[in-house]
């Protein structure tokens, strides 16, 4: 049993990285790995919300939704609750822990259409994941997103410095080192237990 | 030309969602491993973002402002889920293939960045147009790099054999890595042209015709559609 929960988390943030094979979450991947603080803090309030968003998400379709017959609701009915969730965690924070909010604070809203927190609650309706197990794929996955963000986050500070051909500059360069990373992390398939 | 037309070709070609906007990356990385994945998916999106486009647009003096993005969210999702239930029921094999991103049509950036930046200010009509134009972009995009992924990665395209069999196929295409790689190359081809035409898109997009430029134009657009 501990085997699997571990082989939970390690599986959503190495071998199927989200961003990196599973390709989730690409618009705030791209958009904010510019500078590496801004990454990480993008990073710690992913992280958070997915996994809240996922033990929500798998209490409110085993116990509302799946007995009502509702299943077909689900992309509605999650999406609300991660912008409400959203919400919820922005506004307690800016009230219980002010320190927090103020680095993670700009990133919050970003994260409601991020659709790696839509794609964790999906997949483990998917996987038919209990709540022990949605709650350690939710973190694993976006101890992934963090890992690969913050990642690309150094390499970009890397390259900032050099002289690239013209048309390279900007997007192309960034999606040549995600394909990159990508191929390492392909490495990761093998990992077994 | 009509303004009716102009939206069709400011949706395929100026503003191509996905080469010059870079939005709606997800699906484009993910579901172009082959070239009717590509057809698939972006006709679903093309018919989600017409119908939220024509619904907002109606709903435009209705719905107050500051409770818009919830309303916008809460109309794609309902239009999402008919579509996922309809391509479920009528092309098995669509959503077979395409799986998790069928759902995840609510969050591309596309549709409620056209919701937020086009259909709340704009005619009914002329937002259906603005939403086959984008919806017809993406889809050539994605099937673009669907096709150059199957063919460098399975030598095959729709599915028919195009290379012969002697040769072998280079099978990173058809996984992840390849679908950045491919995608790159779309941006480098069209930096490059760009390049060529910078007078002519100097005029057009107000851009200040260097490509680093451009690139931060849109990733501004990008946070704001969001």
């Amino acid at each position: 049993m501990n085997h699997n929960l571990l082989l939970i988390i390690v599986s959503g943030a190495l071998i199927n990285n989200v961003v990196l094979s599973q390709f989730l979450g690409i618009c705030s991947f791209l958009g904010v790995s510019q500078q590496m603080k801004a990454s990480a803090s993008l990073g710690g309030a992913v992280i958070f919300v997915i996994t809240i968003a996922s033990a929500v998400a798998n209490l409110l379709y085993t116990n509302v939704l799946a007995p009502l017959g509702l299943d077909f609701m689900k992309t509605i009915v999650f999406i609300l609750v991660i912008a409400a969730l959203v919400q919820i965690v922005e506004m307690f924070l800016k009230k219980k822990s002010p320190a927090v909010y103020k680095s993670l604070g700009i990133f919050l809203p970003l994260i409601t259409t991020n659709c790696a927190v839509l794609g964790v609650a999906l997949t483990n309706v998917q996987n038919d994941y209990n709540f022990i197990e949605s709650v350690l794929s939710g973190f694993g996955t976006a101890l992934g997103f963090t890992l690969a963000i913050v990642l690309l986050a150094g390499i970009r500070s890397r390259i900032k410095e050099e002289d690239l051909p013209a048309p390279l500059r900007g997007a192309p360069i960034v999606l040549i080192s995600a394909a990159l990373m990508s191929i390492a992390f392909m490495g990761f398939a093998g990992l077994s237990f | 030309m009509n303004k009716y037309v102009e939206r069709l070709y400011n949706g395929i070609i100026k503003e191509n969602p996905t080469l010059v906007l870079m939005l709606g990356m997800c699906p484009t990385l993910a579901v172009s491993t082959r070239a009717s994945n590509g057809i698939g998916m972006g006709l679903s999106t093309l018919a989600v973002l017409v119908l939220s486009n024509l619904v907002i647009s109606l709903l435009r003096k209705v719905i107050p402002d500051q409770v818009r993005l919830p309303a916008y969210i809460v109309i794609v999702a309902s239009l999402v889920t008919v579509t996922e239930l309809l391509i479920e029921a009528y092309l098995p094999s669509v959503y077979e293939a395409l799986g998790i991103y069928i759902p995840l049509i609510v969050v591309n950036c596309i549709i409620l960045g056209r919701a937020e930046a086009y259909a709340n200010k704009h005619t009914p009509l002329l937002s259906v147009f603005d939403g086959v134009g984008m919806g017809l972009g993406f889809t050539i995009a994605l099937t673009l790099a669907g096709a150059v992924r199957e063919i460098l990665g399975s030598g095959t395209f729709f599915g028919l054999q195009l290379l012969p069999k002697s040769v072998e196929p280079m099978g990173i295409f058809v996984q992840p890595p390849g679908a950045f790689l491919v995608i790159a190359l779309f941006i480098i081809i069209m930096n490059a042209i760009g390049i060529k035409t910078r007078q002519r898109q100097l005029v057009e997009n107000g851009c200040d015709g260097c490509c680093a430029g451009c690139t931060a134009k849109c990733e501004t657009g990008k946070e704001t559609a969001k």
